[in-house]
């Protein structure tokens, strides 16, 4: 998924297509502001036809009761518009992940052996806790979890990522996705949801739109929306008996049109906020699954802006991968060179991405050559949980690494002496937030391999933003209080906790949340769900656990735990957006006071024709006027209303200052130029 | 340039009183009292077993929204139920000689509801001249406990709204009863005994004799009106009330008789609803807050003090010649007082829920009666009246942090607690529900009006005055814009309406807010978090109180005092 222009023509033929079926009542209804426009238009209507029938509307014309109804129509439209575009950006964007959904024949397992009797059925009869074995080629037919066998499996048609993956049974990469394709060996797989309730079923049913409930947030706007509409309704019907006693008492004048009435209404109703208000929680969800990211609801992309406090792993996130070797330091009276050599050899099985990085120093620093096998007895000696060791065993010689106090014991068992400098040396680096393995040959020490995290680039400018958001982040890592001290530091993280174990993870949570905090995270293993379940905001990893998929609230399709800041400024620019425009909106209706209320007492009051403070020509063209461009303000906010207002990290009283500037007092200016301009081209007059 | 020193000096003394007071007052809302008051212990403890509290000395058992609800609204239908019935059957109490020596018959039922309706809910409306219907009874037995009771209501639901802000994840906002007793005990009667008797040494009458009937120097026969005047002046602005003894109020020399009482008066009227806005800070621990909100209220309170002052020293474009500008428009108003006071006492009394007037705001020039009125329909936000004010405002800032919140990005949440969708169903229902009623109340009496009996002005100012007493009864004011005849049948029944729903229409929605607060769970601040006591945030609360008002009124203003302005 790549993101998308705001417009296309295939999209905009649609959308306009959508535009006159969304004028049915029973879906103006449920956007209580535009309903009463949609009222209002029809009421204008009827009084343009009941004009041909010599019921008059205090004496206006019907030329200009038409043009009133039609800019009212034209007002429901254009929100209906800008709704329809939203959802069909996210209909086009759930039609390419849809594409990745069809039916797929499998074979059902009665029992998970690969020796199993099975039947042919395609995916759609797929249910909750079914076996079936996928063989390679062939694509998976349902979300599920690896019982039996590893596999490389082909994600890209759901993460865009070309590179294969290996999913097996058992541990965090156990889970397989309706829809991406095994390339290798074959699995069996037991389903774990039923047909269209799977995880990406149920996400691409929120990013079309159609599975959309209103969050907690957009109801209690709505709730201030339709308060705002009602005393606006109070307020214009009040007009009538108004005017009909001024006129009584006064004898002069007329009494105020009934089109006059609801065209003021309908601009002083928050038109501008009502029509948008849908479009830009859909467009929300549409741009976070732009970057890749599904979400289970509106509500998490919601909490994402309330975010104060960030979990982040460090490994992949803070720092690249995995610890790399830095420096090799000697004991006393061995060269750095032997010692290289010892590590090489030691690290020469190692196929972890620590021991390739030894053995890529130790060719880099010391070009030390492939050890030759020839004729020598070699035998690799794997990494166990007992020994916490690992080496090789050649030409004669026992090539270990491993910690400390690992090596010390091993070589106290051989009768050998640690040596004191390496332990100095060994403190040392673990002081300086390094990790120290120390390598031996036999019972003799060679000397300390130093290993260091290698901090991402860009990182700490990232942070540095986060905090001025006001958003404190903690790096969760198993490393010992002083290795993580110093990278905490390096990256600038404000906290961090060390030796973490997943309840530990739990506990910081809860802990932050009872002070008030809300906490986001990612995760990806199955001990991380507690934690996932825990936090405010839980971003897994596609590539992670179902148990953990299931536990968060949203999908990290590319599995890149950097991605929750983006989410987060996400949530914020949806809250924005909302405040901004709802702002925009009622600050619009004093200039159209000023527009109409002249207008519509003129003949009563004469003295009124001072508040016509922008000169317009005549009454009809100043309702008129107001009217139009309450209705072009809206198609003119979609492109904002789509891609949300345009926000940097900054703190809240910056952000504050600036939104109530540009849309505070930039809706109290505006609509007095833009009223004054369409009068102009209506009337020709200045 | 002495006027404004008036203004200056009224500011500095108001501001001095209001901190301390408002500690005072936070102390009583918290515990209860302390040194000399102290003694008083048995008496509050005697009070709460009356109405049947369990206490454990400090610990009342506590009430819950819902229960507080049910406290409020029994004991004022009952209280509108008693105040009906003593002021229909006055003339029919014993000891008439003693308690109604000018034997003053019944009050109409029409007449004795709206005036019970609107003593209760602390408006203070008055649809009839004191001196001439009310007994001594009445007024001292029956109307004046009011003034003390229902201003107690109003603080005590503040009180709970503190709570709600400031508790977590609790049910209970305190008892009601407790507060009631204790409100009275330690802060409306002491303060009330000492400006009693400030008063009365300045000349304000306190006496039961009967009304003194003089032949003038030309020889017509004149009526004296005396009474027990002092003991319930000082309460009437103490507790925002604002129903005089006298038809004139505080225009009276009776009730009001020098400079300095005109003064005293004036700051009265202010001290309570200025040291609730400490006392809340004090409260939910966060000083700042209390001087935004102390901040915002002054500088809104500016905003009209400003061109009404200049409306009514500045002669008009068409002023008739022969008439000496130099003192300002004196129509209506005391000299021993002057413009400048006038336009002071005018404002605050509109200001906050008081409604007592020392000059008619019918005689002021458009703009300048303009001013009190718009004040009213701005709600109860400058000040207030005692209680409703700063619950008045809470709902305002927290309809403002609710749009400003957005603005920054974050669910907004005020004082850590987060402003959801029931939160925000009350708050709507609290801003909005004076308007609806000054707005469908203005529209029916002008259709009731077209051929008006009771109005003495052509259009618009007949407009105005409709507008303006609707305005005045929605808000729970009582000040009448005079000119217009109020005591029928469609004002007395449409006002008790407008003023009971004004009052209970606003106080219902604040409890259950205050309920769904206490239950919340309070969010650290942060960077991210919307502060609300910086200059921004009150910019932004005053931006939108104009903003509301304007939206609700320029209409209704445009057809009343703009058009007669322009005209």
């Amino acid at each position: 998924m790549k993101a998308k222009a705001v417009l296309t023509k295939e999209l905009f033929w649609d959308a306009l297509a959508q535009t006159f079926v969304k004028l049915k009542p029973n879906v103006q209804i449920k956007n209580p502001v535009m309903f009463t426009v949609w009222v209002g238009s029809l009421l204008t209507t009827g009084f343009w036809v009941a004009s041909f029938f010599g019921v008059s509307d205090s004496g206006m014309g019907s030329g200009f009761i038409l043009a009133v109804a039609l800019w009212l129509w034209f007002t429901v439209l254009f929100s209906n518009f800008s709704e329809a575009l939203a959802e069909g950006r996210g209909k086009a964007q759930a039609s390419e992940l849809r594409k990745t959904r069809g039916e797929v024949q499998s074979l059902r397992l009665k029992t998970a052996d690969w020796a199993s009797a099975g039947e042919t059925v395609g995916s759609s009869a797929l249910h909750r806790g079914d076996l079936i074995l996928v063989e390679a080629g062939t694509l998976v037919p349902a979300d599920g979890e690896i019982v039996l066998g590893a596999a490389s499996v082909d994600e890209s048609a759901v993460t865009g990522e070309s590179a294969p993956v290996i999913r097996e049974a058992g541990g965090d990469r156990s889970s397989v996705t309706g829809g991406t394709k095994v390339l290798s060996d074959r699995l069996i797989v037991r389903v774990s949801a039923d047909p269209g309730q799977g995880f990406l079923d149920r996400m691409i049913a929120l990013v079309e739109g159609s599975a959309r409930k209103k969050t907690p947030n957009e109801i209690a706007l709505t709730i201030l929306l339709v308060a705002l509409t009602l005393i606006f309704l109070v307020v214009t019907a009040t007009l009538l008996p108004f005017s009909q006693y001024a006129v009584a008492q006064s004898g002069s004048g007329k009494v105020v049109s009934l089109t006059s009435l609801v065209a003021l209404f309908v601009c002083l109703a928050p038109t501008t906020i009502g029509a948008l208000l849908s479009t830009i929680g859909i467009a929300g969800m549409n741009r976070l699954s732009a970057v890749n990211v599904l979400a289970t609801s509106g509500r998490a992309v919601e909490a994402a802006g309330d975010v104060d406090v960030l979990l982040l792993d460090k490994t992949g996130t803070i720092t690249l991968g995995n610890r790399m070797a830095h420096e090799f330091l000697g004991a006393p009276q061995v060269e750095p060179s032997e010692l290289a050599q010892a590590a090489y050899l030691a690290s020469w099985a190692d196929e972890t991405p620590e021991g390739r990085s030894i053995v890529t120093l130790a060719k880099r620093q010391f070009h030390i050559p492939s050890p030759s096998f020839a004729g020598k007895e070699h035998k690799a000696i794997p990494f166990s949980a007992q020994t916490r060791m690992s080496g090789l065993d050649w030409n004669g010689s026992a090539y270990r690494k491993g910690a400390l106090s690992a090596i010390e014991a091993w070589v106290a068992s051989l009768g050998g002496r640690f040596p004191e400098q390496v332990r100095g040396l060994a403190d040392a680096a673990a002081r300086a937030g390094a990790t120290p393995l120390v390598v031996a040959r036999d019972a003799q020490v060679l000397g300390v391999v130093v290993l260091k995290d290698i901090v991402k680039q860009g990182i700490k400018d990232r942070f540095a933003d986060l905090r001025e958001m006001g958003i404190k982040t903690i790096m969760i890592t198993g490393d010992n209080p002083m290795t993580a001290a110093t990278i905490a530091a390096e990256a600038g993280v404000d906290d961090f906790l060390a030796e973490a174990k997943p309840e530990d993870k739990l506990a910081l949570i809860r802990k932050y949340q009872a002070e008030g905090h809300m906490v986001a995270m990612t995760g990806d293993g199955t001990n991380d769900a507690p934690a996932l379940a825990q936090a405010d905001v839980a971003v897994a990893m596609n590539s992670g656990t179902q148990a953990a998929k299931e536990a968060g609230n949203m999908v990290d399709l590319d599995s890149n735990p950097t991605k929750l800041t983006e989410v987060v400024l996400v949530g914020k620019q949806m809250l924005i957006t909302r405040g901004s425009l709802t702002t925009f909106s009622i600050a619009n209706d004093i200039a159209k006071y000023f527009a109409i209320l002249p207008a519509m007492f003129l003949v009563t009051y004469p003295g009124l024709a001072a508040l016509n403070i922008m000169h317009l020509s005549s009454p009809a063209s100043a309702i008129l006027s107001a009217v139009i461009f309450n209705a072009l303000v809206i198609p003119a906010l979609i492109p904002l209303a789509l891609k949300g207002v345009a926000y940097k990290a900054q703190s809240a009283i910056h952000l504050l200052r600036k939104n109530l500037l540009v849309y505070g007092l930039g809706g109290l200016a505006l609509p007095f130029v833009g009223i004054k301009l369409i009068d102009i081209l209506l009337t020709g007059k200045v | 340039m002495n006027d404004l020193l008036y203004y200056l000096v009224f500011f500095v003394v108001l501001t001095a009183a209001a901190w301390p007071l408002g500690r005072w007052v936070a102390h009583v809302f918290e515990a209860g009292p302390e040194g000399v008051l102290k003694a008083l212990r048995p008496v509050e403890h005697f009070l709460i077993r009356c109405t049947g509290v369990r206490q454990s000395s400090l610990h009342p058992q506590e009430m819950d929204a819902k229960q507080w609800i049910g406290g409020v609204m029994i004991l004022s239908v009952v209280k509108i139920g008693v105040v009906f019935l003593l002021l229909f059957f006055q003339d029919r109490l014993p000891f008439q000689n003693l308690i109604n020596p000018q034997h003053f018959p019944g009050v109409p039922w029409d007449l004795a509801l709206n005036t019970a309706v609107s003593f209760v809910t602390n408006t203070n409306w008055q649809n009839y001249g004191g001196e001439s219907t009310m007994s001594y009874f009445s007024q001292m037995a029956v109307l004046a406990v009011q003034n003390f009771l229902s201003a107690a209501v109003g603080i005590a639901v503040m009180a709970a709204l503190f709570r709600g802000l400031a508790r977590r994840e609790t049910r209970a906002l305190g008892n009601f009863w407790v507060d009631l007793v204790r409100i009275n005990l330690y802060i409306l009667l002491p303060l009330s005994i000492i400006g009693a008797l400030v008063l009365a040494s300045q000349g304000v009458i306190q006496n039961f004799a009967p009304y003194l009937t003089f032949s003038t120097l030309n020889g017509a026969k004149e009526v004296l009106p005396f009474g027990p005047v002092a003991s319930q002046e000082w309460i009437k602005n103490f507790g925002t009330n604002g129903g005089g003894f006298f038809n004139a109020n505080s225009a009276h020399p009776f009730e009001n008789p020098t400079a300095f009482t005109n003064f005293l008066q004036t700051f009265s009227i202010l001290l309570l609803p200025a040291s609730f806005v400490f006392a809340f800070g004090r409260l939910v621990g966060d000083l700042r807050q209390s001087w935004a909100i102390y901040g915002v209220m002054v500088a809104l309170f500016t905003c009209f003090v400003v061109p009404t002052y200049l409306a009514e020293t500045s002669p008009p474009a068409h002023a008739v010649s022969g008439v000496d500008w130099s003192a300002g428009n004196l129509e209506g108003k005391e000299t021993r007082f002057g413009v400048g006071p006038s336009v002071l006492f005018n404002l605050v009394t509109t200001a906050t829920s008081c409604g007592a007037v020392d000059a008619m705001n019918d005689s002021f020039t458009p703009l300048g009666g303009m001013m009190p009125l718009l004040l009213m329909q701005v709600g109860e936000v400058v000040f207030g009246g005692v209680g409703s004010g700063m619950y008045g405002m809470i709902a305002m800032i927290l309809l403002t942090v609710f749009v400003g919140g957005l603005m920054v990005g974050r669910t907004p949440e005020y004082l850590g607690k987060k402003i959801e969708s029931f939160d925000m169903k009350m708050i709507v229902i609290a801003v909005t529900i004076t308007p609806f009623l000054i707005l469908s109340g203005t529209a029916v009496a002008t259709m009731w009006h077209w051929v008006p009996s009771d109005m003495n002005n052509p259009v618009p100012h007949g407009f105005t005055e409709i507008f303006y007493a609707f305005s005045s009864m929605a808000n729970n004011n009582g000040s009448a814009f005079a000119g217009l005849n109020g005591n029928t049948h469609f004002w007395n029944l449409t006002g008790a309406f407008t003023m009971f729903v004004g009052r209970f229409g606003v106080i219902v929605p604040v409890l259950l807010l205050a309920g769904n607060l206490a239950g919340k769970k309070v969010n650290a601040p942060s960077l991210g978090t919307l502060p609300t006591h910086g200059v921004t945030f009150a910019l932004l609360l005053i931006f939108f109180v104009f903003l509301v008002a304007a939206l609700n009124f320029i209409p209704g203003l445009a057809l009343g005092p703009i058009a007669e302005f322009f005209q």
